[in-house]
């Protein structure tokens, strides 16, 4: 009965929480284990990564750098905003958090070494997740937006105050970190081509984005996963069942702010410069859209949603380029062109391209099962 | 309880092995020299073939920053046509590629990335703004692309031996600042002087060279930050010191805030606005935007002192200014010139010199070295000579002081030039270039 209901009314959820569910463990080998079924995916998806990294352009190369640090941010939100309800247009300023973090240590006469910098980046930004995630838990709809919209807002101004440290409006520079000789060799060795500093930061992004993605595609499916769903769903059930309701919301709020954590990192050595002017609350906005043209909730939708924001802006322009616009006119189709899409996908898929996919297909299924059983 | 265990234990496993792949993918920062940036040898003649140069720029063409500055590449591109009707240069058509990065670092790193991996420029010229081009500045010296006329007048372009391919353009702010100090210094010798600033290089810089004649008459400094449109605090804090001249260190619309500002609280020293702040035409359609229509135009600037290193729109019988709007009429796109426009055919005028100064074999080593050999005495539009040499990567050495009287600019002083920290200030005393018959530069 309780299946059945959480068939028809959240097709999303159904279907991940089937992946997880613990019978899967039962019977049937390794493929039925969560674990090694996600663990394959992302070794798979980096063999793929890497065999499109050596074959595209150095341009495409660089685009697909950029992706990672929108697709770590952008399944973080979509978690917290899909599975746990929560909604934050502050997500840009926890990728500054992170990107400044980076950014001064790296700046250092001696720097730690990179894995370690990720490592406090990413946690002070969880850290100030958990801040943020407190006084959020208490917080619901527009006044959630509005606090977390005042942090997109305020963190930027810091980098203006403490500008000795963070550089002001001029930003702070940013050497991104080399390939260990090893490393460059093996790379060398391999691809029979030198390894190049862009497409050294795309591996490193791509190895980040994919244990998120491996973390999170495991952490939705647990027990906190469904402990998320169950406090957005309907709070008096989930206080019923014996779930603290802040402790979820903040330990959502942490999860997602380690991942923007990661995107604030990669955005940092990409962009090779730290400055206000790159966390506006646009930044915020967009890493929002990616997760509604994407669909709510889905990991798959985050990669989609990135895949979009990064791609549309540069391919729209040339195109309007190509059919003889100017400069200004082409670099103006894009806004145009990206609002069209959004509003394309709240008409037709409003459940983002992902979720109305799959409702799609479960529909069908369902109809199918009913008759089967008549 | 036993699978739980297990797959706790897989799961530490798996974690444990991702990290340690990601160890020792990145093992240290400090390996500087990376041997696999691109091969420089055969990169020297991307961009060009006998036919035609490819020069691309970032801009802010959409966007807060888009209004006046989206109104520069246009110019660039009018020039560029016209010099193309002319046959181009050594024979070779220049082909202009502009890319929006609504002034945000990130998108900069992008388009950049995109001009010169995908565009194959031969050259970035006048890329705009201090944090944007901050962010691509080391990429394009990697890369080993000329990193031409930079549009912002931070210190940071002039450093030759770090950065060998980037070159400056306008005059630095700290230039302007000891130029505008020294004339306030010795015509109003009494005058006690507050300072406005942007809260970054900007006002740094250019309250740097004013102090260094003005030390004395200081009375007060106020900083305000870009985005905060409230600068009561700043405006009443001068008046406070009870300071009669206030110098701004500011963009245009900080010249139009401070003005209403100060009209509200009924505070009148006498103004001067370094270059940046003083475009007559946009404060005055700031100011009647921003007071809803109360303040007509930019008559509130009556009186007000500023410095200039280019002709403007205002002074339609300058040689230069002819030449320019002509080029805009025949190539332009029906709207009308405006000194952003100016500003970018200025640039464009300073690219085909370096062009030509490179020879029919052009080569992006060889215009760096061009430029350097023969930079300094490229003839042009602007009032000061070009200080470009293998030590100097600076352009444009001085400005000229003038005063705002009724819409146009009248010269007060003629251009003077400086240099860093306190070098002298000299006049320039030849007289201003003038154009040559066909409007093209004549280097070689």
């Amino acid at each position: 009965m309780s299946d059945a209901l959480t068939q028809t009314n959240k097709p999303d959820e159904k279907s991940l929480a089937t992946e997880g569910s613990p019978q899967s463990g039962r019977a049937g080998g390794l493929l039925r284990s969560t674990l090694v079924r996600h663990v394959g995916l992302m070794l798979l998806a980096l063999v793929g990564i890497s065999l499109l990294l050596e074959t595209v352009s150095p341009f495409r190369v660089s685009q697909l750098g950029e992706l990672t640090y929108f697709i770590p941010a952008v399944a973080g939100l979509t978690v917290l905003t899909g599975l746990n309800g929560q909604i934050s247009l502050g997500h840009g300023a926890l990728m500054a958090v992170a990107a400044y973090t980076t950014s001064v240590l790296l700046d250092q006469e001696s720097p730690l070494p990179f894995a370690l910098i990720i490592l406090i980046a990413v946690a002070i930004t969880a850290l100030v997740g958990a801040l943020v995630g407190a006084a959020a838990a208490r917080l619901h709809g527009p006044y959630l937006a509005g606090a977390t919209l005042a942090l997109a807002v305020g963190v930027p101004g810091l980098a203006l105050y403490f500008e000795e440290t963070l550089g002001g409006e001029q930003g702070l520079s940013v050497s991104p970190p080399r390939a260990s000789p090893n490393f460059a060799t093996f790379m060398a060795d391999v691809t029979g081509e030198s390894l190049s500093g862009q497409k050294f930061t795309a591996y490193l992004g791509w190895a980040l984005s994919l244990l998120v993605l491996l973390l999170l595609s495991n952490l939705v499916v647990s027990r906190y996963g469904r402990t998320w769903r169950a406090v957005r769903d309907d709070e008096v059930a989930a206080e019923l069942a014996g779930i603290n309701l802040g402790r979820a919301r903040v330990l959502a709020f942490v999860v997602s702010a380690a991942c923007a954590g990661v995107g604030g990192v990669m955005i940092a050595i990409i962009t090779r410069l730290t400055a206000p002017t790159t966390f506006t609350l646009v930044l915020s906005i967009t890493l929002l859209v990616a997760i509604v043209i994407g669909g709510l909730g889905s990991l798959v939708g985050a990669i989609i949603g990135s895949l979009i924001v990064v791609f549309l802006r540069p391919f729209v322009t040339d195109l309007g380029a190509e059919g003889g616009l100017n400069a200004a006119q082409a670099a103006n189709v894009a806004p145009l062109v990206f609002g069209i899409v959004l509003i394309l996908v709240m008409l037709l898929a409003p459940r983002g391209l992902v979720g109305s996919v799959r409702f799609a297909y479960l529909t069908r299924q369902a109809a199918r099962q009913a008759k089967a059983q008549r | 309880m036993r699978t739980y265990r297990t797959r706790s234990a897989a799961k530490a496993v798996a974690v444990l092995a991702t990290a340690s792949l990601l160890l020792a993918a990145c093992g240290g920062t400090e390996e500087g020299g990376n041997p696999a940036d691109t091969p420089a040898a055969e990169g020297s003649k991307v961009g060009v073939t006998d036919t035609a140069i490819k020069i691309g720029t970032h801009m802010p063409l959409t966007g807060v920053a888009a209004p006046g500055y989206s109104e520069i590449s246009p110019g660039t591109k009018a020039y560029f046509d016209y010099v193309n009707a002319a046959g181009g240069v050594n024979g070779r058509k220049i082909e202009y590629v502009v890319r929006d990065d609504v002034y945000n670092p990130a998108n900069t790193t992008s388009v950049t990335n995109q001009l010169v991996l995908q565009d194959q420029v031969f050259a970035m010229q006048g890329g705009l703004g201090t944090a944007p081009h901050n962010a691509v500045i080391d990429f394009l010296n990697e890369e080993k692309v000329p990193d031409l006329f930079v549009s912002s007048g931070a210190l940071a372009w002039d450093q030759p031996e770090k950065y060998p391919f980037t070159f400056g353009w306008q005059p630095n702010y700290e230039v302007e600042g000891k130029i505008l100090g020294k004339y306030i210094a010795e015509t109003f010798p009494n005058a006690k002087v507050g300072l406005f600033l942007q809260g970054d290089d900007f006002g740094r810089d250019g309250a740097k060279g004013a102090k260094q004649y003005l030390a004395k008459q200081i009375v007060a400094e106020a900083t305000y930050t870009s985005g905060n449109t409230d600068v009561g605090p700043q405006i009443t804090q001068l008046q406070a010191a009870g300071a009669d001249f206030v110098i701004g260190f500011n963009v245009p619309s900080y010249t139009a805030l401070s003005q209403l500002t100060a009209l509200r609280l009924n505070y009148k020293p006498k103004w001067a606005y370094s270059n940046v702040g003083s475009d007559i035409t946009l404060v005055g359609s700031l100011l009647n935007n921003f007071s809803k229509g109360a303040v007509k135009d930019g008559g509130l600037l009556n009186g007000v002192i500023t410095t200039k290193y280019l002709p403007t729109v205002e002074e339609p019988e300058n040689p230069w200014t002819k030449l320019f709007t002509d080029v805009w009429t025949k190539h332009g796109d029906g709207k009308p010139m405006s000194n952003f426009r100016l500003y970018g055919m200025a640039q464009a005028y300073t690219m085909v010199s370096a062009l030509q100064a490179a020879g029919k074999d052009v080569t992006r080593e060889g215009v760096v070295k061009a430029i350097e050999d023969k930079g300094a005495s490229f003839e042009g539009p602007w009032l000061a000579p070009m200080e470009y040499s293998k030590d100097s990567h600076r352009g444009i050495s001085g400005v000229s002081i003038s005063q705002i009287e009724g819409n146009k600019f009248k010269e007060l002083v003629p251009a003077a030039t400086t240099g860093k920290d306190n070098s002298p200030i000299q006049k320039f005393d030849k007289k201003p270039f003038t154009p040559t018959s066909n409007g093209l530069p004549n280097v070689k």
